[in-house]
């Protein structure tokens, strides 16, 4: 059922509102893992256990994961509900998914790797799942870089989109990834791999029916 | 007191030695020549060091045991990382499951049963089995496969105690392994993570050497749940996936038995999984490792420390291949 138009303003404060609760809800992981190494440090005892790397190695990954899987969900919500405005949020949302790719990455340089550069070249060209998540993270620099207004204005939308396009595959490395660093056969990993799969499955289904949904906030859809 | 009417070894479960006390074992040993005196002694330590967690811990009963190897001057692990971060699948994945799920496992009554290739199979029922063998406490290195380590005062015997009671006969190589495969007591097994029940084997030079221990209890008490209660194997040079736990079964064979691991993973888990820094896992460098309680990586020892006892095991054979 189409919605009646709202005014400008009125759409304005609805996405300013989406904006500011994605922040908060995705900066809260991020926030509970600084409390907990606070109270590490302080007190000896959190949260994470009694191996707090790790869990925070995998803690972080699993937000990666959890915030690129959200990021895919977007358009797909966007086009089948009809409601553009959540378009707004997508970008920050693949920041998110950054954040906590790259803070993944720095917990296992810093404390695994102990800062060797050798030792993460060593890793990458042995263990396949390395080598699949390290993709996965590289891929992600060129789009969080080109992810402000300008950068796309720059690139032209169309080359920013095919750019952008890299996300399918950053999906695909990252749930391979962490399939394959499971041990034995682990659902979880599956679930996730699961989830990716059907959001790409309906980005398949043909448009019938009307226009592309954007919106003036951010750049032109994917497929 | 009562106490004073016993003989001077008599320790009631009661008594149960506070954990803070084994933290700063050594100190207190020190600290008390009588037994009788270190029991007063003992308590007042307890009652100024004990924080409100140790207080809270569920007080598993005393083992009586002797004193016996301590393998390193490390510091102990602490008993909640002992007994709160384990790998015990058929309880659930993560390190937290097993103390979480594990309560539904019944570790008594239990037999173990011995059979195979021996002269007197045997089915040994836990608590004569806890009778008959003299227990002594070893503090042994523990090294898991995903590179993390912990230092474990055991409560056990040696493994070959047991086996020389069944005498195994001269087809005897190997020693199989099985844990207990019931799906009323672990949870886990309805997941099939593992090819179940876990099975592991040990050649029979190894089952035999001194360091091969089974175990009963950890920290004076009895084997938490988790842990692999009632009995598990410890075998220290190896890495953790080998010693295996809550057994049932255990056979002595011709042929090398199939091991959980290495039918799951062949490429990753082998037979022998010894632990050795220079072969390296496809999952886990093995150079190093994280012991529990310290943030950087310290260097993972040759057979996890124990190369001068065990390296003799092994002479001749190429441990990249038989890994």
């Amino acid at each position: 059922m189409p919605r009646p138009p709202r005014p400008l303003a009125d759409r304005r404060r609805q996405r300013d509102l989406l904006k500011r609760g994605t922040f908060i809800l995705l900066l809260m992981p991020l926030v509970w893992l600084v409390l907990q190494w606070g109270f590490l440090l302080t007190t000896g005892g959190s949260a994470l256990g009694v191996n707090p790397i790790e869990a925070s190695i995998r803690f972080t990954g699993e937000w990666a994961l959890r915030a690129l899987l959200l990021t895919l969900a977007v358009s797909p919500l966007a086009r089948f509900s009809r409601w553009t405005p959540v378009m707004s949020i997508r970008r920050m949302l693949g920041l998110y998914t950054f954040t906590y790719a790259a803070l993944h990455f720095c917990l296992y340089f810093g404390f695994d790797k102990e800062l060797s550069v050798a030792d993460v070249v060593a890793d990458v060209l042995k263990r396949w799942y390395i080598t699949l998540g390290m993709g996965g993270l590289l891929l992600l620099i060129p789009l969080a870089a080109t992810s402000s207004a300008g950068a796309i204005r720059r690139l032209g939308g169309r080359r920013w989109q095919r750019l952008h396009r890299a996300v399918y595959a950053i999906g695909a490395l990252a749930c391979a990834h962490f399939v394959l660093l499971v041990k034995g056969n682990q659902l979880e990993p599956w679930v996730y791999a699961g989830i990716f799969a059907l959001l790409m499955i309906l980005r398949l289904i043909p448009r019938s029916t009307g226009p592309l949904p954007t919106t003036t906030a951010s750049a032109p859809t994917g497929h | 007191m009562l106490i004073r009417s016993r003989p001077d070894w008599w320790l009631p479960e009661r008594a149960a030695t506070p954990e803070s006390l084994y933290l700063n074992r050594r100190q207190w040993l020190t600290g008390s020549g009588l037994l009788g005196a270190g029991l007063l002694g003992g308590g007042l330590v307890g009652a100024l060091t004990a924080t409100p967690a140790h207080a809270a811990a569920p007080a598993l009963p005393a083992l009586r045991h002797t004193k016996g190897l301590v393998t390193t001057d490390d510091a102990l692990t602490p008993y909640e990382a002992v007994s709160g971060y384990n790998n015990f699948y058929e309880f659930g994945t993560d390190k937290t499951d097993p103390a979480a799920n594990a309560g539904t496992l019944k570790p008594r009554p239990w037999t173990l049963a011995v059979d195979g290739e021996v002269s007197k199979p045997t089915r040994f029922d836990i608590d004569a089995l806890l009778k008959a063998m003299p227990l002594e406490e070893r503090v042994y290195r523990l090294r898991c496969v995903e590179g993390w380590s912990m230092v474990i005062p055991w409560v056990g015997f040696p493994l070959a105690s047991l086996l020389k009671q069944v005498e195994p006969t001269s087809k005897a190589k190997y020693v199989a392994f099985a844990t207990l495969n019931d799906r009323t007591q672990m949870p886990g097994l309805r997941a099939r993570v593992l090819d179940w029940p876990y099975v592991e084997g040990l050649r029979l030079d190894e089952a035999m050497h001194p360091l091969t221990m089974l175990v009963v209890g950890l920290y004076g008490r009895v084997l938490p749940n988790q842990n692999g209660a009632p009995i598990r194997l410890v075998v220290p040079w190896k890495y953790g996936f080998k010693s295996i736990k809550s057994i049932v079964s255990l056979k002595l064979v011709e042929r090398q038995p199939p091991t959980s691991w290495s039918r799951s993973a062949p490429s990753e888990y082998g037979f022998y999984a010894n632990v050795n820094p220079k072969v390296s896992h496809p999952r886990w460098s093995q150079a190093k490792e994280r012991r529990i309680g310290e943030f950087f990586r310290r260097d993972t020892l040759m057979f996890n420390g124990y190369a001068a006892e065990v390296a003799g095991l092994y002479k001749g054979m190429n441990l990249a291949r038989y890994y």
